[in-house]
């Protein structure tokens, strides 16, 4: 099966769109999260006027421009690949698909990467408030776009507010609001965006830790810890709680991806949660089985005795279902990557979360310490395991190791996350209506395909390198000295204000706050 | 007008609003080699465009979404049979991209210098290839029954594609040199001044032969005022130029640039992709469109979403209204966090002359958000109109801009 699969024709369109867009997706949820994340910082600076606020403005928001710029790039070829690999999808869903396309680029992207700019280059240009104004914008224009983004993927997954019509053979929209507003959108986006919050409170995390441990810019840090400790805390619990949601949701539109998520190969009632396996995918089977009993049917419908449909009795429904038309024989997907990448997902998203809580409950507030635990502000905090007992100096150090690798879990988290949501809705493109193998571009030839896709994972392979070098640049130089200029914002947009430093005829040659 | 070829005209806009904003980015990205002669220079250029070129960019974005959405065929046969020439194009976008954001993120020399490198030939490249595409969108390609293109790369190199490659590059690069002597002061203004004379004249050579061609070859009446409109704009702002009227000059060639775009979507219409093989495989408006109820609701994103966009862009040209000149560039930009550059390195203030150009800028400020509002295909033309009318007005004009002291390119370049 393996061996056919790597001579179809959208074997490499599938590789192509999987690197290019996993890649993507590497950047995605941390420019959605760092830009709230900095809004906040931003707005705390602005209403108690803490400089320790400013400098992490400063720090973090240096990051996120590091970050968000790979993320636009990257966005830029997705708006084409669809178009160029996926001709016959195009063409088939366009009607349908292309809606929410292009509703995120004339909504979100102009407002997002317009108000990137002025934000960058406002520091001087724009007053207080205005240049405040501007990253919030930033920041809904990132949930925005992923909004729109995400109810096209969910109508791949479940799709709803269409027909087809018969003339043309094509897809067509019958009612967008369903589209935007169906549970499947609902849930993907609320598990995607606290997904992100995860994956950005856990790269504040971790860096703050790398400087905390070695007591360097503590006052910074130490709001940073908090802040992305107590976001880590929340979103990992509504990642959970959205999580579950969207499994539910799942079971009922496509029973065979969390069957095979869960190598459940026959039908059982009470049905359990595997915790390990090993099988035999031709003979559909596990040969090794780890087993929590009746977990399953919880997770699938709240009760610890329903049955839930195995995969080989799936396969048997769907065969009967599409056979006689699309004759497409097998409506397994890739058991094993569906089988591990819903544990990893679920494994490296949940070990974060987990290391928040306990890090939360470390450092806690003071009022829960007894006073010889107490840091103020501009110490490092000590890790307090009770009221009175701090944290042995060696489990201390482990922690603060585990904070710093914690970064990289949500981000494979995430990965896994839509390995398996893509992968486990194969054979389809979108389900139960358009099969991947009819949805490539048929005037591309493979050469075609396998040089983009050579090209691509070179050229990101380069730039990974070159991105987590300037990041590690940064991040290790810690938050910058404030200057007179950050101290004193223009008064006027446009940067000519009456007061401040520079007023006046200098201000014409003033050099820029910031400069390409 | 009926739907679809509503959104033939608003598919057309928007690549006439990319081709407008990201002409000039491109040509200032091709200024780096042609016109900067050091680094600060180079910075001065780079920074004209660097709180906008983004913006500038989701242009494209929003006319191939917007295509994917309201002409799916026209999207898939167009993306999937260009496919090389669109790699290209798209890798471009990608380096280029990072390019901006990253060049100035670490001192090394070399790092910077590869960057520069990649700002050239990432702008140069796609100004070229969508001329290609253009030409060869309006010419036709072989397209069979079956709505796939069933040409080769060859055929998309043909004579005419080429020269409607070499005349959007050299529009581009004129669009950027007058918009460059409309936002730097300093010697970069004059020479970019003096530079767009030359190139201008060679821009109505070649722009001339290949509308002309374009008419010959499909042309109607419509598309021959547009034809007329845009080699009487390119005149103009040559003459503009020539006078000094650096605001006009800017507008008049992105006068020519609407009247280009205009000219190919003319020569285009009723088919959104003419098959050269037989009349009847060519996809036409009509037959590529989406339903009618998708182009509804598309219609009214369009109608509500891009007043919009051109009201806080056209914002935005007006708050970095200011000209640049080497003395601006932010002296250390890669000076490591935390160890910020002492006030030391800054470049030597120059003695500071009167601010004309400043005072007269923000005495029109608001004159030109009402621009901002009012007028919609030169969002960023209005935004700098005034400081051109300063430049003109109240500003000796950029002999007197020569005379006065520029800080040392190495001070003003910082160690970069």
């Amino acid at each position: 099966m393996h061996l056919d699969l790597a001579l179809a024709p959208e074997t490499l369109a599938r590789w192509q769109f999987g690197i290019t867009t996993v890649y993507h997706f590497l950047f995605v949820p941390l420019t959605i999260s760092l830009a709230s994340l900095v809004a906040g910082l931003q707005t705390a600076w602005v209403r108690t006027g803490k400089e320790k606020y400013l400098r992490a403005t400063k720090f973090w928001g240096k990051l996120f421009l590091i970050n968000i710029a790979m993320g636009v790039v990257t966005g830029i070829l997705q708006e084409f690949q669809f178009g160029m690999n996926w001709s016959d999808y195009s063409r088939f869903v366009g009607d349908v698909f292309g809606a929410p396309l292009a509703f995120e680029a004339l909504i979100a992207f102009f407002f997002e990467s317009t108000f990137i700019g002025l934000w960058i280059f406002g520091w001087d240009r724009l007053p207080q408030r205005v240049h405040l104004a501007c990253i919030w914008m930033v920041a809904v224009g990132t949930v925005l776009s992923a909004y729109f983004i995400l109810a096209a993927n969910s109508w791949m997954q479940h799709p709803v507010g269409y027909r087809i019509d018969e003339e043309s053979g094509r897809a067509e929209l019958t009612d967008f609001w369903h589209v935007l507003t169906q549970n499947t959108a609902v849930a993907q986006f609320a598990h995607t965006i606290t997904a992100a919050f995860l994956t950005g409170a856990a790269f504040m995390v971790g860096i703050a830790a790398y400087h905390l441990v070695r007591r360097r810019h503590v006052a910074v840090m130490r709001t940073s810890l908090r802040l992305g400790l107590v976001t880590m805390v929340v979103s990992g619990l509504l990642v959970a709680v959205s999580g579950d949601r969207l499994a539910k949701i799942m079971y009922e539109q496509q029973p065979m991806k969390m069957a095979a998520a869960e190598a459940l190969w026959e039908t059982e009632g009470p049905a359990p949660f595997s915790l390990f396996a090993i099988g035999d995918v031709d003979e559909g089977h596990n040969e090794v089985a780890v087993e929590v009993p009746g977990l399953l049917s919880f997770l699938a419908h709240d009760d610890l005795s329903s049955p839930v449909p195995g995969i080989n009795d799936t396969n048997e429904a769907l065969r009967e279902q599409f056979d006689e038309e699309l004759g497409l024989g097998d409506y397994r997907p890739n058991i094993p990557v569906a089988y591990w990448g819903f544990r990893w997902m679920i494994g490296f998203g949940m070990s974060s979360f987990a290391l928040g809580a306990v890090g939360l409950w470390l450092t806690r507030r003071r009022r829960w310490l007894a006073p010889d635990l107490r840091t103020g502000g501009d110490e490092v905090p000590r890790l307090a395991l009770t009221r009175t007992r701090e944290l042995g100096p060696t489990p201390s150090r482990w922690y603060w190791r585990a904070a710093f690798l914690t970064m990289a879990f949500p981000l494979i988290a995430n990965c896994w996350g839509w390995i398996f949501t893509e992968m486990g809705r194969q054979p389809w493109a979108v389900y139960g209506v358009l099969p991947t193998a009819s949805s490539v571009s048929p005037s591309v030839s493979q050469g075609e395909v396998i040089a983009s896709m050579s090209v691509y994972t070179l050229l990101y392979a380069a730039l990974a390198v070159v991105e987590f070098r300037l990041l590690a640049k940064y991040a290790k130089a810690g938050p910058p000295e404030l200057t007179d200029a950050d101290r004193n914002p223009p008064t006027r947009i446009g940067g000519f204000g009456p007061k401040g430093p520079g007023a006046g005829a200098e201000d014409t040659d003033r050099p820029m706050a910031f400069s390409y | 007008m009926d739907l679809p070829t509503l959104w033939f005209v608003v598919i057309a806009v928007l690549w006439t609003g990319y081709f407008f904003l990201e002409g000039f980015d491109f040509g200032v990205g091709v200024l780096t080699k042609l016109l900067a002669r050091d680094r600060a220079e180079r910075r001065v250029l780079v920074n004209t465009i660097g709180p906008v070129w983004d913006g500038n960019e989701v242009w494209l974005l929003a006319a191939a979404g917007g295509t994917f959405a309201a002409f799916p065929d026209w999207y898939a046969t167009l993306f999937s049979g260009f496919y090389l020439p669109l790699l290209v194009i798209l890798l471009s976008l990608i380096v280029r991209g990072v390019a901006f954001e990253y060049r100035a993120k670490r001192p090394e020399e070399r790092w910077q210098r590869n960057w520069e490198h990649a700002i050239f030939w990432c702008s140069a490249l796609p100004a070229f290839l969508w001329g290609v595409a253009f030409a060869n969108l309006v010419r036709g390609v072989p397209i069979g029954p079956d709505k796939e293109y069933a040409g080769g790369l060859p055929d998309l190199l043909s004579p005419y594609a080429l020269l409607g490659g070499v005349v959007t590059l050299t529009l581009f690069t004129l669009h950027g040199t007058v918009f460059t002597a409309l936002k730097t002061v300093g010697p970069i203004r004059a020479r970019a001044r003096r530079l767009a004379t030359g190139l201008g004249v060679l821009v109505v050579v070649l722009a001339t032969g290949f509308l002309g061609w374009t008419q010959a070859d499909g042309g109607g009446p419509a598309s021959l005022v547009a034809l007329g409109v845009a080699v009487a704009g390119l005149s103009a702002s040559l003459v503009a130029n020539g006078r000094g009227r650096e605001g006009w000059a800017f507008a008049f060639s992105g006068i020519a640039i609407v009247a280009v775009v205009a000219q190919l979507f003319l020569s285009l219409f009723p088919d959104v992709m003419p098959s050269s093989l037989r009349p009847e495989w060519s996809l036409t408006v009509a037959g590529a469109a989406s339903s009618p109820y998708t182009l509804t609701i598309m219609t009214w994103c369009a109608v509500i979403a891009t007043p919009l966009v051109l009201l806080y862009q056209g914002w935005t040209y007006w708050v970095f209204r200011k000209r640049i000149g080497t003395q601006h560039i932010a002296p250390d930009p890669h000076a490591a966090p935390g160890h910020a550059a002492p006030h030391g390195l800054a470049p030597p203030a120059p003695p500071t002359a009167p601010a004309p150009v400043l005072s007269a800028g923000a005495g029109v400020g608001p004159a030109a958000t009402a621009h901002a509002v009012a007028d919609a295909g030169a969002a960023s033309g209005a935004g700098a109109v005034p400081g051109a009318d300063a430049g003109g007005v109240g500003c000796p004009g950029p002999d007197a801009h020569g005379t006065r002291p520029e800080p040392a390119a190495g001070a003003g370049s910082g160690s970069g």
